[in-house]
């Protein structure tokens, strides 16, 4: 496989969107343990704030590669035979591309809020 | 793929993994176990945010015995992921290579992420 998500292009791209993962998922749990849950008011006001947002949208392009290099290692070590392993890549590329598409609807509508 | 008089030797229960690689399979498991669980966050994720009624909703539906079940096992695999994660990253910068300290850590890594998760779980559902 040649290409930007080939060999150390991916081995950096999965530590560098871990790192970005490790943070959000780290602020969003111990902003939801001090503001003892927040109401449906304060929840939604945080998700749609535009530098939460745009966090948000970087998040969830974040997790999607990093899902997809994940995934692809997993595979390609397990699943040998040549038809198989193809398809299931495109089982799991399908799957995080329509995730993509849904996670981007859920973030336009947030900010559709703002109107 | 198999060399002549080579020893196959593949049965699970009989293979001693070291604890460093009880951790790595944890990481892969988690790992996809995350990965499977994306629609059922986006799902959440997406309820919460349609008003009033949504929110409370989503939050019900975390209530749910089915969801709680699911959510005892993702929270694991969040936080075996992520110490985990955060171990990888350490060694990847020559930090905890030495095979003890490399146990070591995988040994807190193991312990630490059930402990969290019941931790985390007591606090919200009690």
């Amino acid at each position: 496989m040649r290409g930007g998500m080939s060999g150390m292009g991916a081995w950096l791209w999965q530590r560098l969107t871990a790192l970005y993962l490790g943070a959000y998922i780290l602020v969003l749990l111990l902003a939801l343990v001090f503001s003892g849950g927040p109401s449906a008011g304060a929840w939604q006001g945080w998700m749609t704030h535009p530098g939460v947002l745009l966090a948000s949208a970087l998040f969830l392009g974040a997790w999607l590669m990093h899902a997809w290099i994940g995934l692809r290692d997993v595979v390609v070590d397990y699943v040998h035979p040549f038809g198989a392993r193809v398809t299931v890549l495109a089982a799991v590329a399908l799957f995080l591309l329509t995730c993509g598409i849904w996670g981007t609807y859920i973030l336009i509508q947030a900010a559709s809020s703002w109107a | 793929m198999r060399r002549e008089g080579r020893p196959v030797f593949l049965n699970l229960f009989k293979i001693r993994l070291p604890v460093p690689g009880v951790a790595s399979i944890a990481h892969r498991i988690s790992g996809v176990l995350l990965f499977l669980a994306i629609p059922l966050f986006l799902f959440i994720f997406q309820r919460s945010l349609q008003g009033e009624a949504g929110y409370a909703e989503a939050l019900a539906l975390l209530r749910h015995p089915l969801v709680m079940l699911i959510s005892l096992v993702l929270l694991w695999s969040l936080l075996h992921h992520w110490l985990a994660g955060i171990r990888y990253l350490l060694i990847d910068v020559d930090v905890g290579v030495e095979r003890t300290a490399a146990r070591k850590s995988a040994w807190t890594v193991l312990v630490l992420a059930p402990v969290l998760t019941v931790i985390i779980l007591g606090v919200l559902w009690l």
